[in-house]
């Protein structure tokens, strides 16, 4: 049984369908890639996934449509890290992070376990956020703040993970240090990866699956080897996508 | 992290033989007994001050000898607390109490610091329900302001219904943004409609226009009883959803991630309040912006954790306002204004200056 299987989506917005009968599954061990240019859809996905958009077709989790689960199970199971943050009041980081737990004890009574302590300053050591922990996150940088809700992620400990650009805003060293971090989860029998990755060399480098997409549908997608293709992505890139790679490589030779 | 293949169920993660680490969120015992004394101590200074000015120690014994039962002393000023003064600052306390909670619930769920009630058009719609109870003189047997309470009520629950029903016509996911245009708007179309009823009210003009205004003048203990119940009810349910409304402060989206219903708590916590405010407006009128004031200074020692906020502003609230109806009474006596003149005027400024704030903090 797949760890995610996604069949026949679809998802509009008024008149328009973002999304067009798009089908892939993602297994366990698996990095998968959603690539493509700008506006093909992948976010998009990563809504539906979330139960963010109002969709059609099927979502299934470990076979059980998603649909059919509690919040706080999904969240235990599914971490969703969102292409954009912005938050409204002067919570610590701590505070935040410490929110990824939520789903383990969402009852009203319920105390902060051991588990729980042990998570959070094990997702803020993960993500070099410890001498933050205390900082308002009004005062963060960009990366810094995509640093704290990774850490949220981490805390929530699900077992797959669904990153929107997890590069958004970090700088080389931090997105070396993220991807590395997170290949090392993948060690651990059960977990799954989906990731959109708008830098091809990247999501080469780390994935093991893509999916490649174009104004809403699925142009290709299996083995990463597959889909990297010149004839696939000069199609969907309208351009000589190897050949610009190797022009901005030979800058540093 | 645990190499476990299935599916999390229900309290998976719960090591049942760790022991609770005692770190809190909220407040300690003595942080509260602190707000409490402070709200004692204002109440007292409300029912001493005033057109006659009462002493302190009258005024502690003829309260400690009513509430422990014994026999009240003969101080001459004795009728003035008990059937006057003590009644209406214990409105005034609930209300301010109900309100800011309210405010604070409501800055919360929308992630905005200027929410209020009276965002989601919510106050303006109860207030419509009860000026038409006192216009086409409304009432129930037996209960004289049942019939403004019921219609308050009912015209707070429509104008959740339209709204949210609006909402969810322009846009599924209820976004902060259009909650609040469709709360703007509606309510500019409620005080319309409001002006039309006062327009027609000829006899009851003026106790639609005073009470418009907000007044807690002429509160009884029957009053404050119906505000205690409501209080407890609701406030409850609130206060229960602190980590809900932590989260929704963060962010809808990522309350959504970390495995918050939230649908159901933004339901859940909009009737509530609703229900609350129409409770409160149905006695006292629309007493604006004490939702407003009281979360913004709460915050400002507090910080942003709802554990912290909501019950800090139950406190606070009662505090402010208790000390607003004091100005209105003593500010330009025997002259008494209404509360929500007094209210309104510093709430207004801090709006600005919350605005100001917030335009500079994005910028």
């Amino acid at each position: 049984m797949s760890l995610l299987e996604v069949k026949a989506l679809s998802v509009r917005y008024g008149e328009h369908l973002i999304v067009d009968d798009v089908s892939f599954a993602l297994e366990e061990g698996r990095w998968l890639m959603l690539i493509g240019p700008n506006g093909a859809g992948k976010s998009t996905i990563v809504n539906a996934v979330s139960r963010s958009a109002p969709y059609t077709g099927e979502i299934r989790f470990r076979g059980r449509d998603i649909r059919r689960y509690r919040s706080t199970e999904l969240a235990r199971n599914l971490g969703i890290l969102s292409q954009h943050h912005s938050v409204g009041y002067a919570f610590t980081v701590e505070e935040v992070v410490r929110l990824g737990r939520y789903s383990y004890a969402p009852g009203i009574f319920s105390r902060r376990s051991d588990a729980d302590e042990v998570s959070v300053a094990e997702a803020l050591r993960l993500t070099g956020l410890t001498d933050l922990a205390g900082q308002s996150v009004l005062t963060l940088s960009g990366g810094e703040l995509q640093r704290t809700f990774l850490a949220q992620l981490f805390a929530q400990d699900p077992q797959v993970l669904i990153l929107d650009e997890p590069t958004n805003h970090l700088d080389l060293v931090f997105q070396r240090e993220t991807f590395a971090l997170i290949r090392a989860w993948l060690e651990i029998p059960g977990r799954g990866v989906i990731s959109v990755v708008h830098d091809l060399s990247l999501a080469r480098a780390y994935g093991t699956d893509a999916l490649l997409l174009h104004r809403g549908r699925a142009v290709a997608g299996g083995e990463i080897g597959e889909v990297f293709t010149p004839g696939h992505l000069n199609a969907v890139y309208d351009m000589d996508v190897a050949d610009w790679m190797r022009q901005m490589l030979s800058q540093w030779q | 992290m645990r190499p476990d293949p299935g599916v999390r169920e229900e309290g998976a993660a719960a090591p049942s033989s760790a022991m609770p680490a005692l770190r809190r969120e909220g407040f300690g015992p003595g942080a509260y007994l602190a707000f409490a004394g402070v709200m004692v101590c204002t109440m007292i200074l409300c029912v001493c001050a005033g057109s006659v000015s009462i002493p302190v120690r009258d005024t502690v014994r003829v309260i400690a000898a009513a509430v422990l039962g014994r026999e009240i002393p003969a101080v001459s000023a004795r009728s003035i607390i008990l059937s006057v003064r003590l009644p209406r600052v214990l409105c005034v306390a609930l209300t301010g109490a109900a309100l800011s909670l309210c405010g604070a619930a409501m800055q919360g769920l929308l992630k905005n610091p200027l929410a209020d009630g009276s965002t989601l058009g919510v106050s303006s719609g109860a207030s419509l329900g009860a000026a038409l109870a006192i216009a086409l003189e409304i009432t129930l047997p037996g209960i004289p302001f049942a019939g403004t309470m019921v219609m308050a009520m009912l015209f707070a629950f429509l104008s959740l219904i339209l709204i949210l029903s609006l909402a969810y016509r322009l846009d599924f996911s209820l976004s902060t943004n259009t909650i609040i245009l469709i709360g703007v708007i509606y309510s500019m179309f409620i005080s319309s409609v409001l002006s039309l009823v006062i327009a027609f009210a000829g006899d009851h003009l003026k106790s639609i226009t005073y009470w418009t205004m907000g007044s807690l003048a002429g509160s009884s203990y029957k009053n404050a009883l119906v505000l205690l119940t409501a209080l407890g009810l609701c406030g409850a349910v609130i206060v229960c959803h602190a980590r809900e409304l932590n989260a929704f402060a963060i962010g809808e989206d990522n309350a959504r991630h970390i495995g918050v219903n939230v649908k159901r708590v933004k339901l859940t916590v909009m009737i509530t309040v609703s229900v609350l405010i129409g409770v409160c407006v149905s006695i006292g009128g629309t007493i604006a912006f004490v939702g407003l004031v009281t979360p913004h200074m709460v915050r400002m020692i507090t910080g942003p954790n709802h554990k912290r906020i909501l019950p800090a502003s139950l406190f606070g609230g009662a505090t402010f306002l208790m000390l607003c109806d004091l100005l209105a009474r003593i500010l330009f006596n025997p002259v008494e204004l209404p509360i929500g003149v007094v209210t309104s005027f510093i709430g207004a400024i801090l709006f600005v200056v919350i605005f100001y704030q917030s335009r500079r903090a994005h910028a």
